[in-house]
């Protein structure tokens, strides 16, 4: 840590611990609301509120993806280049939670951030982040996480195969360690206007400071692991980070396996890879009292907000954990693996929901 | 009123199961037109109403703070009355019905609200979704029906006892809140069994109380703490608003099933009913209140009384536009869409609370000719030997029938 960055002064806990107390006289007063839900309409975007943010703009970057400008709430931890954030927004009166990478400078000096969005055939909260959405509009926020960044140790010489919407955990990372000097991006996209950052990335390569390999997909086909190997020759010398569709992610981690350098290579999903579906089962919420009908390849978690009910979630592809409840009864089937997993009557196996389906009949205890 | 089955003008007589099936099907379709067209301008009208709501509470709250100043204490009360009766009804009730839950915003939720009243949430949700809208106006299955304390149909047997309903009718008017609450927990009923020592229903008894603290130290201690000199004044006005809110929400409540006219029925009919046979209960079971937007508003919507017994989890800011197809569909089975302005509901209401009271046609035979005999006959009957006043009960009813 530099002097630079602000550490936390003995002072603010003390003064977080006050304003909590006096918020728990105030809920005396407010109760059964509580003191925030009468602050929220002053100022939602207040220190100890839920964290949430404000869009600030949304600036188109192609025909099908947009930049957007969000201001967060004063809880906001800045995050680390490469991570994403989990957004909550409400589409057609529907709170949905999605997660974006972030793409901006840490340099800002607004207090802003942004996440960039490719709108996704039929994908409602990607079509409307893109098209829609107003600027004023609060979303919720979580804090920003995930693993897909650059080590302490900065590797001499880096590798980034991104795909699509893949380069924005990567243009994250470029704009924000100029220190990275031998660089190699290998990016796919439809056309050479379907490229996001297309003016940026290509700027960057004029100046020398990325080699850019530019693959248009509907002129010149996919590349394979091997014409990458081919267009990066000291490949096994470098460090890897690739982002994109699921397919592309496997050839690459076979091919980094047969070279025995997979752990150099490391790589960001969006979405799980589903392996294995079954028949689905009836799902019955015990504490909540609700019982639904869940197909074998449906998560129980969609099915479940499908239904109505509050559940909690996280990344949505079975990394974050913040999804799990215990199942009393019944089976479960890890749509990534197939593995099913039981739990006799009495038994509360922690289940992820977001990425288990039923497999029969199942009780959850939520 | 008598039980549907035993009517001798049974006003579903003329429906075959294939018309009640077929009624079903098309409240079926209203049902999935609204669903399918929820959205955005649905989720702006609730927390447009949660927005005027808290504002409406903190301004009168503030203005109260002033309650020594008789027009600070006229607006305040004012203000707050309006604003608690907004939260009961067209937030607080029709959240806990579900109606929000689609939006999936965990601070507007069946399962997270908790709402300015002495019944806790989660007990008023079991014995007011679970128990009154799957049993509503079944004898003896839909407690709403009287609330357990009052004589609600004519088959129900007359007793002197029944002569202090419509007093304490109102009492249980004026203090409404406590009576849900007490109704909630079925408290009546517990103690009549001897089961208060009960461990489930201790552990819910307390929450009730923890919950009514909770109401009681607000309104009554800490607000009138914070006005400092207007201590007493604030205090009243919170009581007031408490009072008129309470008087309110009883008058809609009693609006909905309670006017004349409006069926109930016997517990075996309901065995194995089918889902046209419910939709068809609900239907001849509620009636409307006619008025004014800001009416069906203050009502949580409760005036289209009908269309929310029909489908009491879609969005209550959408019942007014179903109701002219609900009507259309009454119309063409040749039912009886039950609906009056507020004051001729009420009145309505109260008669039969007073009708009731009384033995069986007493109320209709008498004029103010024959005034001074049927009180002689009436004191009879509440004095007198239990022959006697079964043969005096047995010539009112006759009476009545000739």
């Amino acid at each position: 840590m530099t002097a630079t960055v602000p550490r936390p002064t003995a002072a603010k806990p003390a003064l977080r611990a006050l304003r909590d107390r006096v918020l728990r006289v105030a809920e005396l007063v407010t109760t059964p609301l509580l003191p925030a839900d009468y602050l929220d309409l002053v100022d939602p975007l207040r220190s100890g509120a839920a964290l949430r943010g404000r869009i600030e703009a949304v600036l188109p970057e192609t025909r099908d993806a947009a930049t957007v400008l969000i201001r967060p709430g004063s809880d906001w931890q800045t995050h680390r280049p490469g991570q994403y954030v989990r957004i909550g927004i409400d589409v057609d009166g529907v709170r949905m939670w999605r997660a974006y990478s972030i793409t901006s400078d840490l340099g800002r000096t607004d207090g802003c951030f942004t996440v960039t969005v490719k709108a996704i055939p039929g994908g409602k909260v990607s079509n409307h982040l893109v098209r829609s959405v107003r600027p004023g509009t609060l979303v919720h926020l979580d804090q920003a996480t995930g693993e897909f960044c650059l080590p302490e140790q900065r590797p001499a010489k880096a590798l980034f195969v991104t795909a699509g919407s893949g380069i924005t955990p990567v243009m994250g990372m470029l704009r924000n360690h100029p220190e990275l000097t031998d660089v190699v991006l290998v990016h796919s996209a439809p056309t050479a206007d379907d490229v996001v950052f297309g003016a940026e990335l290509r700027q960057l390569a004029a100046e020398g400071r990325i080699r850019l390999v530019e693959q248009h997909t509907d002129t010149a086909g996919m590349l394979d692991a091997g014409a990458i190997a081919e267009l990066v020759p000291d490949l096994a010398e470098r460090a890897t980070w690739a982002c994109g569709p699921v397919g592309m992610l496997e050839m690459l981690e076979q091919h980094w396996a047969a070279a025995g350098i997979a752990d150099r290579l490391y790589t960001e999903r969006f979405r799980p890879k589903v392996l294995v579906t079954g028949e689905g089962g009836t799902v019955t919420f015990t504490k909540n009292g609700t019982s639904l009908e869940a197909g074998g390849a449906t998560p129980i978690l969609d099915a479940a907000e499908e239904a109505g009910v509050l559940m909690p979630s996280g990344c949505r592809m079975g990394i974050c954990y913040g999804c799990v409840l215990p199942l009393r009864e019944g089976a479960v089937r890890d749509l990534r693996t197939g593995e099913v997993t039981t739990a006799a009557p009495g038994d509360g196996v922690l289940v992820q929901t977001c990425v288990s389906a039923a497999a029969g009949a199942c009780d959850i205890d939520h | 009123m008598t039980v549907l089955q035993k009517k001798s003008d049974n006003p579903i007589e003329h429906l075959t199961p294939e018309d009640i099936e077929l009624i079903g099907k098309e409240l079926d379709d209203i049902r999935q037109s609204v669903i399918d067209s929820r959205g955005e301008s649905d989720a702006r009208y609730i927390r447009k109403v949660i927005d005027v709501h808290r504002k409406i509470e903190l301004g009168s709250r503030a203005v109260l703070l002033a309650s020594g100043f008789p027009p600070a204490w006229v607006l305040g009360t004012v203000g707050l009355s309006i604003a608690k009766i907004l939260e009961n009804m067209e937030i607080g009730h029709n959240i806990l019905h579900g109606q929000w839950d689609w939006m999936r915003d965990p601070k507007i939720h069946s399962t997270t609200w908790e709402w300015d009243m002495a019944s806790p949430a989660e007990q008023w949700k079991h014995s007011h979704n679970e128990l009154h809208h799957t049993y509503t106006n079944v004898i003896g299955k839909d407690n709403d029906l009287g609330y357990g304390i009052m004589r609600v149909d004519e088959d129900q047997p007359w007793t002197p006892m029944y002569l202090g309903q419509p007093l304490w009718s109102f009492i249980n008017a004026c203090f409404f809140e406590y009576g849900i609450a007490a109704y909630d927990l079925e408290l009546g009923a517990v103690i009549a069994r001897k089961q208060t020592g009960d461990p489930e229903f201790r552990a819910r008894a307390k929450q009730v109380l923890v919950k009514i603290g909770r109401q009681v130290r607000k309104d009554y201690l800490i607000h009138p703490l914070l006005s400092g000199p207007n201590f007493l004044a604030t205090l009243a006005a919170n009581f007031t608003a408490n009072t008129v809110r309470n008087l309110w929400t009883n008058s809609v409540i009693l609006c909905g099933h309670f006017p004349e006219g409006v069926e109930t029925f016997e517990k075996k009919s309901i065995e194995g009913e089918t889902r046209g046979e419910w939709y068809l209960r609900q239907m001849l079971g509620s009636a409307n209140i006619s008025g004014s937007q800001a009416m069906h508003v203050m009502t949580g919507n409760l005036s289209h009384q009908i269309e929310h017994h029909l489908f009491p989890d879609l969005p209550s800011n959408r019942y007014a536009e179903i109701a002219p197809k609900i009507r259309d569909l009454f119309d063409r089975y040749g039912l009886n869409y039950h609906t009056a302005p507020l004051p001729k509901q009420v009145g309505s209401a109260w008669h039969k609370i007073i009708r009731l009271s009384l033995p069986n046609g007493w109320l209709q035979n008498t004029t103010a000719r024959n005034l001074p005999s049927q009180l002689g006959k009436l004191w009879k009957m509440t004095t007198g030997s239990r022959k006697e006043r079964r043969l005096l009960m047995r010539e009112q009813a006759m009476m009545a029938a000739a």
